[in-house]
């Protein structure tokens, strides 16, 4: 499907830097896998980088303090998934160290090996900033069955609205280049495709010419679809290959990363700096002044917003982006390593929508980019036939949202395969004896 | 800074927009896109065309209104879907001069189709058979004679108040033999069939909605360009329709040598209820395949029908009998067209 533009746009907004807030709430949990655990306690004093929590066990990485400040207090927080997730609270004060704050181009890394640019991702917390926050070391870390082919540089906006991985390139070029180098040797490959969207021109001129001497990197675009930048569509557009069901990229010799993830990884591997910020876009008809920002991770919702501004009530806070992004309760969630966007919507553009009978269309059908039937999937939900819903694809669902979105009845099509989804995780646990 | 609680968020899970085509503006634009069709029945045919279709719409609306009340349901009559269903159930009814068709058989269909094929099979969307159809089919069979009888001529146009387009063509073909259009008979002869043209404005006798092709071409593809209906199914009917009554046309007619590819397709085309079934019946969402492949089976199913039976069935009209016999079929056109899940060899192409 292809949501039309609702003038919320930011591609052409340069990153600015966020107002430093008071405090900061860095949950140990940003990341898929096992929580950090606290190496601080209340008192004591941190700086920039620092590292706050240490990644326990091996799907797991350390969380960093992106301020100077004073800890007071380790303590259960709410996060933007709504789990109540042990968070360390820290009051701003002090200088700035100069570590991390120098961007360089050297070559020095690339005496580095594959094992010790791995070993750096888990040290300085690096994970998918797409949105999944799968450790970047675990993607790295091939098994040794499979044979990887291609590094999938993922430049496609994961959803409508947002457009910091479109300033990204345009102002960090040179850093994901060198990023996707260390990229490559990581994983120990030759070739990287860049996948960008029709819409992003001047990221798309921008990295051309940066690649123009480079025969290994590739610069593909792609049209303006949405879900183009879910992982496995955008594999099938770039490399004609179907990621199979229950499968991963891997399976078929693919490994996809989001361009702000490699802008990272340079900056961790070249610059020594722990991923403790990233850009965010923030938008949505209440903002006063929409942008992409350089927000500190552990930032609160509601000292963003005071900083951007609101002009109008707003009625749905978002993390994230239209399409799949998380409503919030309370606005003082806290910027993770996992926060894309952040959209603030008015009561006019947050709708409560009503759920009523299909009437058949097949417009779900039409749009689902993993061709499944959701009028079909969602009756079988509905009527708690689990089973057979999972017939009907019900795992293969990757939750875009795009049935919902285009459904006349206003039916709640995507969330009920999410619930299916999470009843078939409940019952497995339960199954498993957890 | 304006200020806010946290009362004031509302928390939903994704997606938190939404494209703007909701049921209720389909119901309502698909109704005001068959309005010129009607107007015009009412200023070739004059004002009774206008009580008959008050009458369908207004039955239509209270059996709704009555149902949901006596069943507790959520009031459904704002959604525009009874009022359509209505105004479709009189554009099958006969055009006739004033009080010839009597009231009763527009209000006992509207009634049949909100009651009997909508909410006896759980309302809106659970309906295998095209409501409206259902009960033009129910008064046809129950008053053959009001339904079939009495077409009007034009006090607007030179129209001579005669036989329909279609059953002139079936008298010449000579194929008329139980005698079920009594009413048409006297007329046998005096007058030819009806030119493309007067077949095209709707200068010739038929139903209310489904006189003139002009008027519903144009609504059709005002609906088409809205995506409110998929274009495949009224291309696939009329052009299925179009090919074997060119095909097979000439085989019924008289005064000839029965021979293959001799029909006129576009008298076919243009003539009974077939704009009015390939553009508003056989589209619709509820009654017909989702898949794309299973809407040209479907509508192929409706164009073979179709001419079969105008060429050679009792009737001299097949449009709304070949589609209603398609809706039947619609679960199992549905298995042949499960589309391919992605990563998988599951399932067919869609």
């Amino acid at each position: 499907m292809h949501p039309r533009d609702i003038g919320l746009d930011t591609m052409s907004s340069p990153i600015r830097n966020a107002f430093l807030p008071h405090y900061l709430y860095i949950p140990l949990q940003q990341h898929i896998g096992s929580p950090a655990e606290a190496v601080v306690a209340p008192g004591d004093v941190v700086s920039r980088g620092d590292v706050i929590g240490k990644a326990s066990g091996y799907v797991s990485v350390n969380i960093h303090t992106p301020l100077p400040g004073k800890v007071i207090a380790v303590q259960d927080h709410v996060t933007a998934t709504a789990d109540r997730v042990p968070t360390v609270v820290i009051e701003v004060e002090g200088r700035f160290s100069l570590k991390g704050q120098v961007s360089r181009q050297t070559d020095a890394w690339k005496s580095l090996s594959r094992d010790e640019i791995i070993s750096r991702m888990k040290e300085h917390g690096l994970v998918g900033m797409g949105g999944a926050t799968f450790p970047m070391h675990v993607k790295y870390s091939v098994p040794a069955d499979k044979k990887i082919t291609t590094l999938l540089v993922n430049a496609v906006e994961c959803e409508p609205f947002l457009s910091a991985d479109n300033r990204l390139v345009i102002e960090h070029g040179e850093d994901l280049v060198t990023g996707i180098e260390i990229a490559l040797k990581a994983l120990g490959v030759n070739r990287a495709i860049i996948g960008f969207e029709a819409d992003m021109p001047e990221a798309v001129a921008r990295m051309r010419g940066l690649v123009a001497n480079r025969s290994n990197i590739e610069v593909l675009v792609f049209p303006v679809k949405y879900p183009q930048g879910a992982e496995k569509q955008l594999v099938k557009a770039a490399t004609g290959l179907e990621v199979p069901s229950g499968g991963l990229p891997l399976d078929i010799g693919v490994v996809v990363s989001n361009a702000g993830s490699l802008v990272a990884l340079k900056e961790a591997v070249v610059d020594n700096k722990p991923l403790f910020e990233r850009i965010v876009t923030v938008t949505g008809d209440a903002v006063e002044k929409p942008g992409n920002y350089k927000i500190a991770i552990g930032t609160r919702v509601a000292d963003v917003l005071a900083e951007v501004g609101l002009k109008k009530k707003p009625a749905r806070i978002i993390i994230g982006g239209p399409m799949m992004g998380l409503a919030q309760y309370s606005d003082q969630v806290p910027v993770t390593k996992g926060t894309s966007g952040i959209l603030v919507l008015s009561a006019r553009r947050a709708a409560v929508y009503r759920h009523r009978p299909c009437v058949r269309c097949g417009k779900c059908m039409t749009v689902c980019p993993m061709g499944l039937v959701p009028l079909l999937l969602v009756s079988r939900v509905e009527l708690g036939m689990d089973d057979e819903a999972k017939k009907h694809g019900l795992l293969d669902c990757i939750e875009c949202g795009c049935c919902s979105a285009v459904c006349p009845s206003e039916r709640h099509l995507s969330q009920a395969i999410k619930l299916g989804k999470l009843r078939h995780v409940a019952k497995k646990r339960e199954a498993a004896g957890d | 800074m304006i200020k806010y609680a946290s009362d004031d968020l509302v928390v939903s899970a994704a997606p938190h927009v939404r494209t703007r085509l909701r049921v209720p503006l389909v119901m309502w634009v698909v109704s005001a896109t068959l309005l010129p069709a009607i107007a015009w029945a009412g200023y070739v045919f004059g004002p009774w065309v206008l009580v008959v279709t008050a009458a369908a719409v207004l039955a239509a609306v209270v059996t709704e209104l009555a149902i949901t009340l006596l069943l507790r349901r959520p009031q459904t009559v704002s959604d525009g879907s009874a009022f359509l269903t209505g105004l479709l159930v009189a554009c099958n009814m006969p055009a006739t001069g004033w009080g010839v068709l009597p009231l009763y058989v527009p209000v006992v269909a509207s009634i049949f189709a909100i009651a009997v094929a909508k909410h006896a099979f759980g309302g809106l969307g659970q309906n295998w058979i095209n409501p409206a159809l259902a009960g033009r089919i129910f008064v046809f069979f129950a008053w053959l004679p009001a339904m079939t009888g009495g077409w009007a001529g034009s006090p607007a146009f030179d129209v001579v108040s005669s036989a329909t387009p279609l059953n002139l063509l079936k008298f010449q073909s000579g194929m008329m033999q139980d005698g079920l259009q009594a009413g048409s008979q006297a007329v046998l002869g005096m007058r030819l069939a009806p030119s493309h043209g007067d077949l095209f404005l709707g200068l010739t006798p038929g139903c209310i909605g489904e006189i003139s092709a002009a008027a519903l071409l144009l609504g059709g593809l005002i609906l088409i360009l809205l995506r409110i209906v998929n274009w495949e199914i009224p291309l696939t009917y009329i052009a299925s329709t179009a090919l074997f009554s060119w095909i097979f046309g000439g085989l019924a007619m008289t005064g000839q040598a029965p021979s293959f590819f001799t029909g006129d397709p576009l008298y076919h085309v243009l003539s009974g209820g077939l704009m009015l079934g390939a553009f508003y019946m056989a589209t619709d969402w509820v009654t017909t395949p989702v898949s794309f492949g299973g809407r040209i089976v479907f509508a192929l199913g409706c164009g073979i029908l179709t001419v079969l039976i105008r060429l050679t069935g009792s009737n001299v009209e097949g449009v709304s009998f070949a589609i209603v016999l398609m809706n039947i079929t619609v679960p199992l056109i549905e298995r042949m067209f499960v589309p391919r899940r992605f990563g998988t060899s599951e399932g067919r192409a869609a």
